[in-house]
């Protein structure tokens, strides 16, 4: 997705406006503008002021703020075991991502050929499957007796008594696959506008083809990767559903309580305070990056 | 060369393509099991998801479980009108935004990134906490999940549709111009079939979003049942093997749609060469 | 087409101006334009020759200034009410419809009759027949460029514009399209605009070439004229090239100008004098140089010059190129024919050279003698 946008922006740049105003361009984004500010950007208000609720009330008694900041003490103190696993889980899972989706979308931009459009199909296509039913498969596959456990215990990779279903493993493994191509298409878009002939030079120039690789094509490749990086860690960092499924209450992760403490507790004044934590957590993250990198390299 | 120095060398050569393939396999492993399962005989007891014998069964009565085909309608219909407002809309501040000139633009930029790379749980207890504060606490169903996703689509539908404008020849519009198309007709004859590609994909994109959807959509339901809470709730108590038909069903039509758009692509192109 | 006598459709363009935020790209034009001539408006990039075209087209609208065809003011008209088209350097043909229907475009908008047999002929025209169904991306460069061409002149427009529509082709491809660019202009006797930086392109195709320069226009005339007399230093060095030796203007002598240059004394027409001045660039084309041994006999009298030593030689085939060191430090250009009459001097050799007075020229000094030079 990042590399998409150097069109985009030498288009804009050159916005040759065809018998159009600069208002025909406010009107033409209201409609979106307004339902993302209505919807995306009034909720946090909504859930500032809900982390902000006397954590006595509930939906029936009606809630008031009043400005206890106490709930967010109470969640990092009781919930700090899930914050950390969540972030460790999705930082370990978006650097497998990284690592595995590089080589397919090195391997789509530059050594594919005629099948790339195919191939890039393939990328998206499980996409149309539900995703509950593909992570349930997976439960199917790692399942204790199946066939990849018994393999791997056959070669000792498992101890005799070792299960993945219900362990860390199965959860960052369910991650991984998951979000793949959220890490896999920004890395092809970046690769992909690539100059080939710049490795070709690079080589000219008594570079080995690991060299060229860590001088010319990696580095041109850092929007792809900043984008797919973002895209994996933080919808990530926020998933329950993975360790639902594939893990035990040992791998519960800060998404499972915020998602309990919403519909099971109805403990909407922790619940609110947690998620915020989170989102600003991560909006530390992202502004790091944008700082670094500009925003026009994100879309 | 000996034939095994040859090897090693196809192999070196083809190694990245062949670790790439390796990984697309990987990718489809658990698809496979889907169309697998969807042949599954569940035998007497639902509880352990594993594979007992194959059977039609699933197939002849898709619609067995109770609730389920009703789950699944819902899920097509919220798609159908999710898809449609969020194309519409976003295609719009698509055009907007690379068409014309305004101030504000990493504001934009911040704000179509932001819900693409947002935790799906924050954006979705953070609907439901709104919802909850204007009033709509006790109204939560169809229209609550209709609001989430079309939010949620637009950004893909935005950067989709942007990416396709922004590759299209500057000088396409002013050549429709000069040569006497008035503004509707440079929009309808030239700028609208060019972009169409794009807004067609940004639509695909958006309806498995919108049919896919369980976290956001699970907080902001209330009563009702769409596909993925469905498959969801089976999971506690016993998934019925007919989910895997619907699952095998959805992916063969996307495939489908996508592959022939391709294959018309390709067949147009071979029939005009020459 | 109306069949308004010619004089009607010619176009015209008045004090034309068009500023930016930050600079000005067309300053105060003045250009007239007949009708069925081939026009070339020529300087290198950034001049503004692109934006005069765009202000004709109406993909632009001038800061000040009116723009005429005949009678009729279309300043500020909509480009699709103007009867001006366009051949886009990119060519801009739309990637979604066939050959026939690009070409058909305008055709369609006005609701043409006969829609079908004004392509025909259009494609034959620029011999593309058979190719009609083809998309865009099918073709090859120079077909992609006459179809651009094609879907432009099927609408008979009043004026023609090309917006250097030869600068992607290779050099054989483009002297081709030189040619029958010239050839179609004849045939169908409208008027071309054609805008390029390559002057041997526009001395070939046009009837009349004007030289633009940051936003103004520096000489306008036919070709010949242009290059054998011009007046800025910015037209003398960019069309072809020029040796220009600075002078003190001695006075007026019958229908000469007497310069004393570095101590020589030579004459310009009063004609090819372009300045009021006290001193000028004395100018003379490289070609027009003759260079001879110290002391032989000169073909004509006129302009003497002694002391020349070759620090350069080029043989081209065509030609030999000489630098000559001046005793005053200044190297001049000379090409020689390669005649056979003569030796072919080596370097260091002493030489002396001459001229005709009637093919130099006398510059104002004030003006830059580096304008006009490409850099590379």
């Amino acid at each position: 997705m990042a590399a998409l946008t150097a069109p985009a922006r030498a288009a804009e740049d050159s916005a040759k406006r065809v018998g159009g105003s600069r208002w025909t361009g406010y009107w033409l984004l209201a409609p979106g503008a307004l339902w993302l500010g209505l919807f995306f950007v009034v909720p946090f208000y909504s859930l500032v002021s809900a982390s902000l609720f006397d954590p006595n009330g509930s939906v029936l008694t009606g809630y008031k703020v009043n400005y206890h900041v106490g709930n967010f003490a109470t969640a990092v103190k009781d919930y700090h075991p899930e914050l950390l696993r969540s972030l460790w889980y999705a930082g370990l899972a978006t650097l497998i991502c990284l690592v595995i989706g590089y080589v397919l979308a090195y391997a789509i931009a530059f050594k594919a050929g005629r099948w790339r459009n195919l191939l890039l199909v393939l990328v998206i296509a499980p996409f149309f499957t539900s995703f509950l039913l593909r992570t349930l498969s997976w439960k199917l596959i790692l399942a204790d007796h199946g066939f990849v456990v018994s393999t791997l215990q056959h070669l000792h990779v498992l101890g005799h008594d070792g299960r993945l279903l219900n362990t860390w493993l199965a959860v960052v493994a369910g991650i991984v696959y998951n979000f793949l191509p959220f890490m896999v298409l920004p890395l092809y878009a970046s690769l992909e506008k690539i100059d080939g002939r710049l490795v070709e030079a690079a080589g000219d120039l008594y570079a080995s083809p690991f060299t060229a690789f860590f001088k010319v094509t990696w580095p041109l490749s850092l929007p792809g990767v900043v984008a797919g990086t973002l895209l994996t860690f933080i919808p990530a960092a926020g998933d329950y559903i993975n360790a639902q499924l594939l893990g035990s209450p040992g791998e519960r992760m800060v998404g499972n309580v915020i998602q309990s403490l919403f519909t099971s507790s109805q403990d909407y004044a922790t619940a609110g305070a947690l998620s915020l934590i989170l989102m600003i957590i991560i909006i530390g993250m992202v502004l790091v990056y944008i700082r670094k990198v500009g925003t026009e390299d994100l879309v | 060369m000996s034939p095994l120095a040859r090897a090693g060398r196809w192999v070196r050569g083809h190694l990245v393509l062949g670790l790439g393939v390796l990984v697309l396999a990987y990718m489809f492993v658990p698809i496979a099991v889907v169309v697998l399962m969807s042949f599954n005989d569940p035998g007497k007891s639902k509880n352990v998801y594993a594979f007992r014998g194959f059977t039609l069964h699933n197939w002849e009565h898709p619609c067995g479980p109770a609730g389920m085909c009703h789950a699944v309608g819902l899920s097509v219909s919220i798609g159908l009108l999710a898809t449609l407002v969020a194309t519409i809309i976003g295609s719009m501040a698509a055009f907007g935004l690379v068409r014309h000139e305004f101030s504000g633009r990493g504001l934009a930029n911040t704000i179509i990134f932001l819900p693409m790379a947002s935790p799906e749980i924050v954006m979705g207890s953070s609907l439901l906490a709104l919802f909850v504060s204007t009033g709509f606490g006790g109204r939560l169903g169809f229209w609550t999940i209709f609001v989430a996703h079309v939010m949620f689509c637009l950004s893909f539908v935005i950067v989709t549709v942007r990416a396709r404008l922004a590759g299209l020849d500057d000088n396409l519009e002013q050549a429709a111009m000069d040569l006497y198309a008035d503004e509707r007709q440079t929009f309808w004859r030239v700028t609208f079939p060019l972009a169409l590609p794009g807004i067609l994909g940004a639509a695909l994109l958006s309806f498995s979003l919108s049919f896919d959807d369980f976290i956001i959509t699970n907080l902001n339901a209330g009563q009702t049942t769409t596909f993925p809470m469905f498959v969801w709730g089976a999971a506690q108590r016993g998934v019925p093997m007919q989910v895997n038909v619907i699952g095998t069903v959805m992916f063969v039509i996307a495939i489908a749609i996508v592959l022939g758009g391709e294959l018309n692509n390709r067949r147009r192109a071979r029939a005009l060469v020459g | 087409m109306s069949q308004a006598s010619e004089g009607s459709r010619s176009l015209h363009l008045s004090q034309v101006t068009k500023e930016f935020a930050s600079f000005t790209a067309v300053d105060s034009l003045d250009l007239d334009v007949a009708h069925g001539s081939f026009f070339a408006l020529l300087g290198p990039s950034g001049c503004g020759k692109t934006t005069t075209l765009r202000m004709v087209a109406g993909l632009e609208t001038p800061t000040s200034g009116s723009i005429r065809i005949g009678d009729t003011d279309i300043t500020y008209a909509k480009p699709y009410q103007r009867p001006v088209n366009t051949v886009f350097q990119s060519y801009a043909l739309f990637p979604h419809l066939d050959v026939h229907e690009n070409i058909a475009f305008g055709l369609r908008r006005r609701r043409s009759a006969e829609v079908d047999r004004q392509v025909k002929d259009m494609l034959d025209l620029v011999e593309l027949d058979g190719q009609a169904r083809k998309k865009p991306h099918q073709l090859s460069g120079g077909q992609q460029q006459r179809v651009a061409l094609a879907r432009a002149l099927v609408n008979g427009p009043d004026v023609l514009l090309l917006d250097e529509p030869l600068g992607a082709l290779d050099l054989k491809l483009r002297r081709a399209m030189q040619i029958e660019l010239k050839r179609i202009q004849t045939e169908v006797g409208l008027t071309f605009v054609h805008v390029t930086h390559d002057q041997e392109e526009a001395m070939t195709m046009a009837d009349t070439v004007a030289v633009m320069n940051a936003g103004v226009i520096e000489q306008m005339g036919a070709p010949a004229e242009l290059y054998e007399n011009p007046r800025t230093t910015f037209v003398a060095n960019f069309l072809g090239q020029s040796n220009l030796i600075a002078g003190k203007v001695l006075g007026r002598d019958g229908d000469f100008v007497k310069v004393d240059m570095h101590g020589i004394a030579v004459s310009v027409p009063a004609q090819r004098a372009h300045t009021d001045g006290t001193e000028g660039w004395v100018g003379i084309r490289p070609e027009k140089v003759l260079i001879a041994e110290v002391g032989e006999d000169i073909d004509a009298p006129g302009n003497h010059l002694e002391g020349g030593i070759v620090t350069d030689v080029s043989f081209v085939g065509v030609s030999t190129q000489y630098l000559v060191r001046m005793p005053w430090g200044q190297e001049l250009q000379v090409f020689e024919q390669n005649t056979g009459r003569r030796k072919i001097f080596a370097h260091g050799e002493k030489v002396d050279l001459s001229w005709r007075p009637e093919y130099a020229f006398l510059l104002d000094s004030s003006q830059d003698v580096n304008a006009g030079i490409e850099d590379d």
